[in-house]
């Protein structure tokens, strides 16, 4: 190959990617339009006086500026007292839920006993029962206990541990070097004080993220606390914010600013937590 | 106690938490469940046991019951839809692409909101009158539809908000798995001639195939049972035109108190969703390659 034709080859490689790269920045920024635009509008209706919102073409920068809905919203329409209910459900549930997978987690990692990997194979198929089979027979046994219109179907369950919260654990857990438990062996510390001194302290990233997954999915599940919980002044974030529909029909002002709330905590997480999210997402293939 | 005995027992404490869940919480539940699809049961009397009953009346005397089910698969014409854009967004994002960071949180926002927030946003902005939606098609000289109010575009409705949410969960998968395709073997294809297109075909989307696999399995069997949506979006209507299998089951069970028909219910969308699982599986030997 002559010294012209490679050169030749090269700008056309070089213009080749050039237009590759303006394609997809023009498809990356129009795309990115598409995901941004419906949080601005949701932002721009729930900062207006009711009735602006129905006026055309629609005013992006609302005129004025009503930031009372979200006072409203907040205090007389219930979402604090449900963001308080939420917080009181998903946080116990959260931490206990995860020492119970991480200490799970722990004996399929480094102990060997029998029927391990048969035990673990059972716990992981329960990742593959689809939730609807089991939705109405655990109402009824919740019913049948007197669970129902109670936070006790919302919290109890979870604090079992999780499957996928085992699978993820577990697989941290092999990364890290056995020297350390040896050398804990050897000083006679037993399993569980192994577990707590020296492994939980190791997996600080792992728990993290599986206690962001936690937290996010209790914090957003609305099929639970709706077949569970009846009583208005236990009802959840999500379920305050869903009966809004019902209760302020058309003021989509109060429904927009509630909504606004409702993401500010999971959006707060997410951008103190991008790292793990990803990893975590990439790592288990969970959504949040 | 040898000391190999007393460390089977810690591993036994260890795992007795999940493994006690499973079984009070998915095992003997599903085993009640088979029972109850096969009586008449209220949630208040005793079950009545009826047989077949049950999985009759659903395959054979209610015609709602297929409608569900033609609803369902239309409501997973979202999974194409979204696999295909979010493969095209990864790809871009990975041609060294500045601001990622910028461009990938956009995607994937909806991913981490809340369904009951990102449901009501997007009945808002379907509005007939005052929607975004609308208005936007406006600017083009288009009458949009009254979405959500008219069967024949309630579910394009549902299907459009579906595939906005969902893009980032798959965006970030395949990313990773483009990632992973060794910059070797495309420099090796370049040197043998092949274009940017026929590198995509022969080499980006065999690599990736695990990954697509994968979600394509997931995407399934989540559409499958999406609830929340069409709760907060359509309540099902107009007119059944959005009545999932789910949401149908969902009204069984919870606002007729038939648990013995949702259950038969439940049992056969759990069977379709085994059966579509296991022919994909079938069916990717022929189109997945595995490293």
């Amino acid at each position: 190959m002559s010294g012209a034709a490679v050169g030749v080859r090269h700008t056309r490689k070089q213009a080749s990617e050039r237009i590759m790269k303006t394609v997809a920045y023009l498809f990356l920024i129009s795309g990115s339009l598409v995901m941004a635009v419906p949080f601005l509008w949701m932002l721009s209706t729930s900062l207006k006086e009711e009735g602006v919102i129905f006026e055309m073409p629609p005013k992006w920068i609302p005129e004025p500026i009503e930031w009372s809905n979200y006072a409203f919203v907040l205090g007389e329409a219930n979402l604090l007292h449900g963001f308080m209910n939420t917080l009181i459900i998903v946080i116990p549930t959260t931490i206990i839920g995860l020492f119970s997978s991480a200490l799970a987690a722990y004996a399929f990692a480094r102990i060997n006993f029998p029927a391990r990997n048969a035990l673990f194979v059972m716990l992981l198929a329960t990742m593959m029962i689809p939730g609807v089979v089991t939705m109405i027979p655990t109402f009824i046994l919740y019913k049948s206990i007197g669970w129902i219109d109670s936070w006790l179907p919302l919290m109890v369950p979870g604090m079992f541990g999780a499957a996928a919260a085992v699978f993820f654990i577990r697989q941290f857990f092999m990364t890290i070097p056995s020297e350390l438990e040896d050398a804990a062996i050897m000083d006679g510390l037993n399993p569980l004080q192994i577990f707590i001194r020296i492994m939980l302290p190791l997996s600080k990233p792992a728990l993290v993220a599986q206690g962001i997954f936690g937290f996010l999915g209790g914090y957003n599940d609305f099929l639970g606390p709706l077949i569970y919980i009846n009583s208005p002044e236990k009802f959840t974030l999500q379920l305050v914010l869903a009966s809004f529909q019902g209760m302020y029909n058309a003021q989509w002002t109060y429904i927009m600013a509630g909504s606004v709330l409702a993401l500010i905590p999971t959006v707060l997480l997410f951008f103190f937590a991008q790292r793990y999210f990803v990893e975590g997402v990439t790592l288990t293939g969970m959504k949040g | 106690m040898s000391n190999r005995k007393k460390m089977y027992l810690w591993a036994y404490a260890f795992i007795s938490a999940p493994i006690l869940g499973f079984l009070l919480f998915a095992f003997i539940p599903i085993c009640f469940s088979v029972y109850v699809s096969f009586t008449k049961y209220s949630g208040y009397q005793a079950p009545e046991m009826t047989g077949a009953d049950n999985y009759v009346r659903l395959l054979a005397e209610d015609p709602l019951f297929w409608k569900t089910l033609r609803n369902t698969v239309y409501s997973a014409l979202a999974i194409p839809f979204g696999m295909a854009l979010s493969l095209a967004i990864a790809v871009s994002l990975n041609q060294k692409i500045k601001a990622i960071r910028f461009f990938r949180t956009a995607f994937f926002l909806p991913t981490i909101s809340s369904v009951v927030a990102m449901t009501l946003l997007w009945k808002w902005i379907f509005n007939a009158e005052y929607g975004l939606l609308n208005n936007f098609l406006g600017w083009f000289g288009i009458v949009g539809p009254a979405w959500l109010s008219s069967e024949d575009w309630a579910m394009p409705a549902m299907i459009i908000q579906g595939v906005w949410g969902g893009l980032g969960f798959s965006m970030v998968m395949y990313l990773a798995a483009l990632q992973g395709v060794p910059r070797s073997l495309y420099e090796a294809a370049e040197i043998d001639g092949a274009n940017l297109w026929q590198r995509f075909l022969r080499i980006t989307i065999p690599s990736i195939s695990p990954t697509t696999l994968y979600l394509l399995i997931t995407s399934i069997i989540g559409v499958m049972q999406d609830f929340p949506r069409f709760q907060i979006m359509t309540e099902g209507g107009p007119n059944y035109s959005t009545t999932t299998i789910v949401y149908y089951l969902f009204q069984n069970a919870f606002r007729y108190m038939e648990m013995g028909y949702a259950s038969a219910m439940a049992w056969m969308l759990g069977l379709l969703l085994m059966v579509i699982t296991l022919i994909n599986f079938r069916l990717s030997r022929r189109w997945v390659h595995y490293e």
